[in-house]
């Protein structure tokens, strides 16, 4: 069994409950109650904010691995210290949270959990997937990430370890892709435009377009 | 879904960029949807909308430079809420107070769900 639940950043707070933030209280309270009376539809209201929230895109975060790929300095600063590395590029939490790169190979292959949406990078992913809020998403991933990967169109190989991460309050985990072939040359631009939410996540690889000629 | 049929031009001073509009943290999203989804059910007219939130806007003391925007939105979604009679004050802070009791009360990492709430 090659499969590694890995409870790294696992700690104190895992006993000691979550906390909400005033404002979120306020809205989790409108939600539900509206959702209770009927007067909102939950999937209605998912289905709504996605169509926005797939525009708003993760694009810092597909900043940070195309310059990862184009700049080794920058990628071993990446993976050693995650947080200064995209802080530089202007990309910070607002609580002060941790990231952690985690950098995907031929040999291994990382997928992030977490069910509470306010453990999610989101100032380098945008806002979490509905998918990814789903209670049962967390709990398959931990027990059966293959299965789950592939109900996402994603197979990993059996000879691949998958390592699945569970976010905390404290880290937030941002998945490094491995860079598509036939892609030398390409500047970080244009890397940039291939990196997706789902594949920073580690729900899905990054692929060169069908047919697309190398830049330039 | 396809066009939107909310005209997010209307509102005053949205924070955007080319795409669309650009949310801080999930909540932001959330409330923004919560707003849409309400208006397209029939509760609310687009005009009335705009006009609560204008009026949360300029009611505030703190500086419109954008990063409170939600906060006003959210200020003008309970009330016109309670108004229209979707939602009284006092459901609301009790269902509040629900919420932080089962979020203090759940491990994390397990899903936070009104029905674990602690018995009282």
């Amino acid at each position: 069994m090659s499969d590694a639940h890995d409870h790294h950043g696992h700690h104190h707070d895992h006993e000691d409950g979550s906390r909400f933030s005033d404002t979120e209280l306020r809205v989790k309270a409108l939600e539900s109650l509206l959702v209770d009376k009927g007067l909102v539809d939950p999937q209605a209201l998912d289905a709504l904010i996605d169509t926005y929230e797939t525009k708003v895109g993760p694009r810092n975060g597909a900043r940070v691995v195309a310059k990862a790929w184009t700049d080794p300095a920058f990628r071993e600063w990446l993976l050693r210290d995650a947080t200064a590395a995209i802080a530089s590029l202007g990309y910070t939490g607002r609580q002060g949270e941790d990231m952690v790169v985690l950098e995907n190979s031929p040999k291994v292959h990382n997928l992030v959990v977490c069910t509470l949406c306010s453990c999610y990078p989101w100032p380098v992913l945008g806002l979490p997937p509905v998918w990814y809020k789903s209670a049962p998403y967390r709990s398959r991933a931990v027990i059966d990430p293959r299965g789950v990967m592939r109900e996402l169109g994603l197979d990993v190989g059996e000879d691949v370890e998958v390592r699945v991460w569970d976010s905390t309050a404290e880290v937030r985990y941002l998945v490094l892709p491995e860079r598509p072939a036939g892609t030398e040359g390409w500047s970080e631009d244009e890397l940039a435009t291939l990196v997706t939410r789902d594949a920073m996540i580690g729900v899905a690889r990054v692929e060169r377009p069908d047919g697309k000629e190398s830049a330039k | 879904m396809t066009a939107s049929p909310h005209k997010l031009a209307d509102l005053p001073s949205i924070p955007r960029d080319a795409d669309g509009p650009v949310f801080r943290a999930p909540w932001e999203a959330q409330a923004f949807g919560l707003a849409l989804a309400l208006h397209e059910r029939g509760l609310f007219t687009w005009r009335e909308w705009t006009d609560a939130l204008a009026a949360e806007i300029k009611a505030a003391d703190t500086p419109d430079d954008g990063t409170h925007y939600y906060e006003y939105w959210l200020a003008a979604l309970e009330r016109l809420a309670a108004t229209k009679g979707l939602v009284t004050i006092a459901e609301m802070l009790q269902r509040k107070e629900d919420w932080d009791s089962v979020a203090r009360a759940t491990p994390h990492g397990k899903p936070i769900e009104l029905k674990n709430r602690p018995a009282r």
